[in-house]
């Protein structure tokens, strides 16, 4: 249940938000612009992740393979094909969401490590045919200067593009997971054998949730090209698997908007100090033993709980 | 309604339940009786589908569900409650019990509708019943150890069952804690004409209430009858009453 006041009141300073980013572009500096785009490409990555890590308890650990999957799908399509745009921007997520469903299909037959262990096999077997497979996919180089349509091409134009999808991609997964759905994924996390005996096919439900969570990444991946015009199999890479989950423990893997604020904290270490030391994944080190000690529910799961609308018991049982 | 046929469990070379015998017949209280280590949850759980037996037969409604897969088991009208409190610790009671109601109602794949519009009659229902419609806003994890074994058993009743199997529903209360939930058991079955079986290691909460006692011992069943009839019977007094004697 919900109490009405307080979602109401995170509705208004959402919409609030939501014009401030509309009214950016003009008033700060190009760049600043590129950074907030980027930032909303990897919100919805680390988002779709906590969809099934955070709100569903499961180990996927290597979700960044979804995202490349996406991305390189419609970058495929744009270079060889002449299919229109739209058909491409479907085509991506679709296609991330059925490697969710191929992979996903073995994964939730096994439990916590051993679903983390054979997804990172499976997926870095999708890696490698990025990086394989030459003649395709432009090997380790990957590919640049993907023909985005001609109305994202101005920065500002993509900015906007990029805003927008982002916003109704949160929409989409905030009402998913208030729905019967959402609500019985987190049930399932926190204790999956008193679901199964309600009646519910965790497996199946488990399923769903990755073949969903996947297909927002998949979005992600899109929008990645429309901001950078390029593919690489670094997306594919389980560095960046990594990355992305800690941005769901940095920002509160308990709440919804969490993710945003663990992506938003990383790509501006990457960008702002990883101009003037490679060695910026220290501070993040640092970071991390910080949130270990100090706010084991990350920051915006401290945050709520100090306003008191959230709830802090049972985590053990719940990260178990 | 639910009979259990000569059925076998071993973990390792250890025989937790060999030749266990059970007959529930429609709108009875059945118990099932033995100390601790007898092979009662072991029994519960090949019926309800978490175990599978090497050998037996469960059978309900005359139809074969031995192999059954636990939330199919569920979804033919067999709902439970667990030994050890087994509830959704950082969801609220509300959200508990509307969970296996929504599975019931088979809404739990429904994507787009808001959950705290639904099922919310039936939930607040089976949570007044059970007495837990103040504490409907707490966090389930929170709750007293006593209210969440009742809140167990509001979860099960959100299945709707026609069958609600009960693992040692007193374990760990207090005397009086222990009287209200057996008073809840009662009514449950009066009321709802529910079909009940439950375990106890405790001889006095049962006579009392059941209609019909099965008393296990290492596995085995040793009777099942009346409380008078088991009550009477040598084997019994020997393997069991003896037992607490000493
Ligand atoms: N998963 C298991 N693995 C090994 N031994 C078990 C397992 N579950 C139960 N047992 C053993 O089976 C016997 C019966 O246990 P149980 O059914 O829990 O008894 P009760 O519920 O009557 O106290 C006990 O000796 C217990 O140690
Ligand atoms: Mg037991």
């Amino acid at each position: 249940m919900v109490k009405p006041g307080s979602s109401l009141r995170s509705f208004w300073i959402c919409a609030a938000i939501l014009v401030v980013l509309l009214f950016l572009p003009p008033v700060i500096p190009r760049f600043y612009t590129y950074i907030l785009a980027s930032i909303f490409v990897t919100s919805l990555l680390a988002m779709s992740l906590n969809m099934v890590v955070g709100y569903g308890g499961l180990f996927q650990f290597h979700h960044a393979a979804f995202y490349g999957v996406g991305a390189y799908t419609f970058g495929l399509l744009l270079t060889k094909t002449h299919l229109p745009m739209l058909v491409a921007f479907i085509a991506g997520p679709i296609a991330a969401a059925l490697a969710g469903l191929l992979i996903g299909w073995f994964c939730v037959r096994l439990i916590k490590l051993y679903f983390a262990m054979l997804q990172i096999s499976l997926g870095s077997l999708l890696w490698a045919i990025a990086f394989r497979w030459y003649s395709l996919t432009g090997g380790d180089d990957g590919m640049h200067g993907i023909p985005t349509p001609s109305f994202l091409f101005s920065s500002t134009h993509a900015y906007y593009f990029i805003l927008i999808v982002f916003s109704v991609c949160l929409l989409l997964m905030y009402l998913i997971l208030k729905s019967p759905f959402g609500m019985t994924l987190q049930a399932i996390r926190d204790n999956p054998d008193r679901c199964e005996a309600v009646g519910v096919n965790v497996r199946r439900h488990q399923l769903i949730g990755i073949i969903i969570a996947t297909f927002f990444a998949g979005v992600a991946g899109v929008l990645f090209v429309v901001l950078e015009h390029s593919v690489f199999p670094d997306l594919l890479f389980w560095i960046l698997s990594l990355e992305v989950f800690i941005m769901c423990l940095l920002g509160g893997w308990f709440t919804f908007i969490g993710p945003v604020i663990g992506a938003a904290i990383m790509v501006s270490l990457r960008t702002f100090v990883g101009i003037y030391t490679q060695y910026w994944t220290l501070i993040l080190g640092v970071l991390l033993i910080f949130l270990i000690f100090f706010l084991p529910e990350g920051i915006m799961g401290f945050i709520s709980a100090k306003l008191g609308s959230k709830p802090v018991e049972g985590i053990e049982r719940a990260v178990e | 309604m639910l009979r259990v046929e000569n059925i076998y469990k071993s973990f390792g070379n250890f025989l937790a339940v060999s030749g266990a015998q059970l007959t529930v017949g429609r709108g009875e209280l059945v118990a099932v009786i033995g100390p601790n280590g007898a092979g009662k949850t072991t029994l519960f759980n090949l019926i309800t589908g978490q175990l599978k037996p090497d050998r037996g037969k469960v059978v309900f409604k005359e139809e074969d569900i031995t192999r059954l897969s636990t939330h199919l088991i569920c979804r033919k009208g067999i709902a439970r409650s667990f030994q050890i409190a087994n509830v959704f610790p950082r969801m609220t009671v509300f959200g508990n019990v509307q969970v296996s109601v929504l599975s019931q109602q088979r809404q739990s794949n429904s994507l787009f509708r808001p959950a705290y519009t639904m099922a919310v009659k039936e939930t607040e229902e089976i949570l007044e019943s059970v007495g837990l419609i103040e504490k409907a806003h707490e966090l389930a994890g929170s709750l007293s150890h006593g209210d969440q074994r009742i809140l167990e058993i509001a979860i099960a009743l959100g299945n709707e069952p026609e069958l609600l199997i009960l693992d040692e529903p007193t374990a760990g209360m207090s005397p009086e804690e222990t009287r209200i939930t057996m008073d809840l058991v009662r009514r449950l079955a009066e009321t709802k004409g529910l079909t009940i079986l439950f375990c106890e290691h405790d001889m006095d909460v049962v006579f009392n209430v059941a209609q019909s006692i099965m008393v296990m011992h290492h596995g085995r069943t040793i009777v099942q009858g009346a409380p008078d009839e088991v009550r009477r019977n040598e084997q019994v007094q020997e393997a069991y009453l003896g037992d607490e004697d000493a």
